[in-house]
């Protein structure tokens, strides 16, 4: 078999390979043959036989058996068998080899060996490889070469203790003393040696770090020779003096200066010197201001310095080099935390290295952007980030999907700012979306009822305009099928005008998403479930049901078990008439979590509440957000007891309820809400007489329906927080002075004995001022009400408040009320008994 | 610390890899590889940092040559980039304009001069000269022992 003579030849007749497979062969062919040749014991040529090893290896095939013939060749007398064998070790061994503690016997020889360079390469062989064992068998050789009177011998040494520390922690103390003398050094190469192996010290115990911060002022003193000296063409580079080292001194301040009021003010002026007259034109002199702001940043620096140490980020930021700005984002990122302000200053420029063409820079500037958000720059940032989704690699799209979501619910403005936000991350990255941020969504709208059919509609027009996208085909679909009848009854709103939808289209539209390329598993199972809901809802018409009992029908028979299951079920369902209908009910909005909802149901605007039945709403009122409490005027529960005699003769008789005036500051987030809500409830029409067509639930400032009439482990958990228009009616109570009260009641089949009643009060003539409005219920019944949503009430308006009767099943709800007000500069005060409600509104019929 | 040091040739090929993070045969060809995809699809103007699986690699082209270096994560990306070049000077002044070639057909050489700056991943002497006096030195060693095996085996010493 033909085998190259020498590496050069080997060398040349590999690159004269035609292919890839021709090259493959001749190395298996040469491999084998150095392979035999080892088996022969061939000593004459063991040399040349390992460098052609080493070379085959490099190229990437195995070179395992070669590891003995290097022990070979590092025990023979010759420095250029050595010189091989040892670079041998260090390509074929590693730590975890066992033949590596054969090598010991021969680096302890070496170590002692006359030639520097054959001691050189044993140190250097050990630094490199050494496992904790040989650490443990060589410290004693190590620790003696550490005072060596040569600087080859002694820099390397430095080297070999860093590894010795690094696998056997528990001998560094006996490196203290000589690592101490190291610093002292007048050899940079043995200086930055020590440095190195200083730093790992004292980054394993606080004691050895207290150890050494006696040598702060050693090290200051080097840095500012460093510094001050002029050009040293031993250690010149681009006009710095030795920048290596200078870093490395840096790196270890901060380590020393960390936490230590001390050392850290012995620094403070050779940082300030370092940080102003280090040239920042190249990439040298940027390396050093670069390791000093890290250093600033980390010790407890002035003021003043740490200032110096941002804006020389800021500096960076504006640099055209990508490099000094991949660190300047790098580091901003870190130092966010301490200083946001800081980091705001620089906000556009961050959010332009969005647009970089480099990639490490864009996941930089990204990582920082979501670090700078905050409710004052939400808006903005966020439009930002939304603008980059469209373009952003897929890599960062989940990603990006997250933290704009997290960010909305935790900053939002208000919930359509944040409806708005996430249906446009559904829309620009449907596939990226993580599914606790969609259910997160689908909670969000659950617990708005004022903006679903809002976001109904915006769904509708999504999905019809793009079905690809996985998550918002999901949100889509779930929230058509709990809404259709919010949507067909409202129409889609777009841009102010008011399309009408049949439910035809909107069933059309799912079962297009059914046999869409896009479907799958889950969409289906969302889809069956939409479908089912849909056919429930009296706003779907007969032949429409009858069409949706086909396709569930179909599916009875589907192959994927879970489908066929649902529509097995969903079928049977269908021949249940009215026990269809309440158990397609709208869903209860769903429990709020506090990991993410919580969050921002307490930060956003919610009305005041004021549950007054400690009894039964103990949990709600511990969980009830007390926004506006400080704007009530304080209650005197005495006199409340007082007033509630006088109404029903007896105090103990009943359980009474009354209700703090409303919260003025709420009023401006009841306008923004309802405004948005005008047109798209105007032909929903349930409620006669009201002019502004307002939507017959919001009783209370926006938020505060899903707070207080749907927290979690409360006593009435199934009670709807979205309760539905259509078939109320609405009976007058008052009327008088041109002040009209009118009661709205409502219940709920899956929870009787709970009624809402939402009053109304709207004005024939003059506007009516401060209306105050109290209501009491017998005994066996309990009340609670929620602030005004305000208690002036003008010509045109309508104000609402929301009350919430618990009575036993089957009884019927009976009121008086107390209502004062001031009508045409005249006060009146006025008590009435109402009972005008239907029986049976308790047992959950009506 | 360095992690590993590689040089790469534009068409992908291995001319050198050291790894001071003990690492696994699969592991080394795998970094190998990735890595070496990664820094071959970066365009001129782009910054010498990459992310690779979350570790900070720094790379600087010369000529047809990529230096490829990982470091820790708290490492100054800078000053590794003139570590680097500090590298690719050395090899220069010791070959005398230094080429890919040399490199291939002299990799001993290439990996004796790295030990010489770089031990344990650590930078070992900051003076250029310094690295080449002792680069030389053991060179002289080597050949003054070769010639006294040969006239040794020769029969003439």
């Amino acid at each position: 078999m033909p085998t190259y003579y020498n590496l050069k030849a080997l060398i040349k007749g590999i690159r004269g390979c035609k292919t890839v497979a021709d090259e493959r062969a001749l190395i298996q062919q040469e491999s084998a043959a150095i392979r035999a040749s080892f088996r022969e014991e061939d000593t004459f040529q063991r040399h040349n036989n390992v460098a052609k090893l080493l070379y085959i290896h490099m190229l990437g095939s195995p070179a395992h058996f070669g590891q003995i013939e290097c022990l070979k060749l590092v025990a023979s007398p010759l420095f250029t068998d050595k010189r091989l064998g040892y670079l041998g070790i260090m390509l074929l061994l590693d730590e975890n080899q066992e033949v590596l503690t054969l090598v010991t016997n021969s680096l302890k020889n070496d170590m002692n060996h006359s030639n520097m360079y054959a001691v050189g390469l044993a140190l250097c062989t050990f630094a490199n490889i050494a496992s904790e064992e040989m650490s443990r068998d060589l410290a004693n050789e190590i620790e003696k070469l550490l005072g060596s009177s040569n600087t080859y011998i002694r820099k390397k040494a430095a080297l070999c203790a860093l590894r010795v520390i690094k696998k056997v922690p528990d001998i560094a103390d006996h490196f203290i003393g000589k690592a101490k003398n190291l610093l002292t050094d007048r050899n940079h190469g043995v200086l930055i040696a020590a440095i190195t192996l200083v730093t790992e010290i004292c980054s394993l115990e606080e004691s050895y770090l207290n150890e050494f911060r006696s040598a702060v002022p050693l090290l200051v003193r080097n840095l500012k020779s460093l510094v001050t000296t002029g050009y040293s063409p031993e250690h010149d580079v681009s006009g710095i003096t030795d920048p290596f080292l200078q870093v490395k001194i840096l790196r270890l301040m901060r380590i020393l200066g960390k936490g230590d009021e001390q050392a850290s003010e012995a620094m403070n002026d050779i940082l300030a010197q370092v940080a102003t007259n280090t040239d920042g034109s190249k990439n040298v002199g940027n390396s050093i201001l670069y390791e000093t702001v890290l250093t600033v940043l980390d010790i407890e620096a002035d003021t003043g310095l740490r200032v110096m140490a941002i804006n020389i980020l800021g500096k960076f930021l504006s640099n055209r080099d990508n490099n000094i700005r991949y660190v300047a984002l790098n580091t901003l990122n870190k130092v966010v935390t301490m200083d946001t302000n800081a980091v705001q200053r620089h906000r556009n420029t961050i959010l332009d290295c969005l647009r970089d063409g480099d990639i490490s820079i864009r996941r930089r500037a990204l990582e920082l952007s979501y670090a700078l958000i905050n409710e004052q720059n939400v808006r903005i940032l966020i439009r930002e980030l939304l603008a980059f989704l469209e373009v952003a690699d897929d890599e960062f799209k989940l990603g990006l999907t997250t933290q704009i979501s997290l960010a909305a619910e935790r900053f939002a403005p208000n919930k359509r700012w944040h409806i708005d936000t996430v249906l446009r991350v559904l829309k620009l990255a449907g596939n990226f979306v993580r599914e606790e941020i969609l259910s997160a969504f689908i909670r969000l709208v659950a617990h708005t009822p004022e903006l679903q059919a809002y976001t109904a509609s915006k769904l509708y027009l999504a999905l019809r305009s793009d079905i690809s996208q996985e998550s918002l085909t999901l949100a889509a679909t779930w929230i058509l099928g709990e809404y259709s009848d919010i949507l067909i009854e409202g129409g889609i709103v777009d841009d102010d005008k008011t399309t009408p939808v049949r439910d035809s289209e909107l069933i059309d539209l799912l079962l297009s998403c059914f046999d869409s390329p896009y479907s799958n598993y889950l969409i289906r199972q969302f889809l069956l479930a939409a479908l089912t809901k849909i056919s429930a809802r009296s706003t779907t018409s007969q032949p429409e049901q009858d069409r949706i009992a086909e396709v569930l029908a179909k599916y009875t028979t589907s192959p994927e078990l879970e489908l066929q299951q649902r529509a097995v079920e969903f079928a049977s369902l269908f021949t249940l008439g009215e026990t269809r209908v309440g158990v397609l009910e709208q869903m209860p909005a769903p429990e709020l979590k506090a990991t993410v909802m919580g969050v921002v149901s307490e930060r956003k605007p919610v009305g005041s509440t004021k549950a007054m039945d400690a009894d039964l709403l103990g949990d709600e009122i511990s969980n009830a957000p007390s926004a506006s409490v400080g704007s009530q005027p304080p209650v005197n529960p005495q006199s409340n007891q007082d007033l509630l005699a006088e109404i029903f003769g007896s105090s103990s008789e009943l359980a009474t309820s009354t209700s703090p005036p409303a919260a003025q500051p709420q009023k401006s987030s009841v306008d923004d809400i309802l405004g948005l809500f005008g047109s798209s409830s105007s032909n929903s029409g349930p409620v006669p007489q009201t002019p502004s067509a307002l939507p017959s639930y919001p009783a209370t400032p926006a938020t505060a329906v899903p707070s207080t009439f749907a927290l979690p482990q409360s006593a009435t958990p199934a009670t709807p927080a979205t309760p539905s228009v259509r078939k109320l009616t609405e009976y007058s109570a008052y009327e008088k002075n041109g002040l009209r009260v009118t009661l709205t009641p409502q219940t709920s089949a899956a929870k009787p004995g709970i009624v809402m009643i939402l009053a109304r009060f709207q004005t024939t003539g003059p506007p009516v001022t401060g209306i105050s409005f109290q209501a009491a219920v017998p005994k066996s019944q309990q009340l609670q009400m929620l602030p005004m949503s305000n208690p002036n009430v003008n010509p045109g308006a309508t104000e609402t408040q929301q009350m919430r009767v618990v009575a036993p099943v089957g009884s019927n709800v009976r009121l008086r009320l107390r209502i004062g007000y001031t009508a045409d500069g005249q006060t009146h005060q006025e008590q009435v008994d109402f009972a005008g409600f239907p029986a049976g509104l308790t047992s959950g019929t009506a | 610390m360095i992690n590993y040091l590689l040089i790469v040739s534009r068409q992908g090929k291995a001319r050198l890899s050291k790894w001071y993070a003990t690492t696994t045969t699969q592991a080394k060809s795998r970094i190998l590889k990735e890595v070496t995809q990664l820094v071959l699809s970066r365009k001129v103007r782009m910054c010498n940092v990459i992310e690779y699986k979350g570790r900070k690699v720094i790379y600087r082209r010369y000529a047809s040559l990529f230096f490829v270096a990982e470091i820790g994560y708290t490492d100054n990306e800078l000053i590794t980039l003139e570590i680097i070049h500090r590298y690719v000077e050395v090899l220069d002044k010791y070959f005398g304009n230094v080429c890919e070639l040399d490199i291939i057909f002299n990799f001993q050489q290439a990996y004796n001069l790295l030990d010489e700056l770089v031990i344990s991943g650590e930078l070992v002497d900051t003076s250029k000269k310094a690295v080449l006096r002792m680069m030389e030195g053991a060179d002289v060693t080597e050949k003054d022992d070769q010639l006294r095996s040969a006239l040794t085996t020769g029969g003439i010493l």
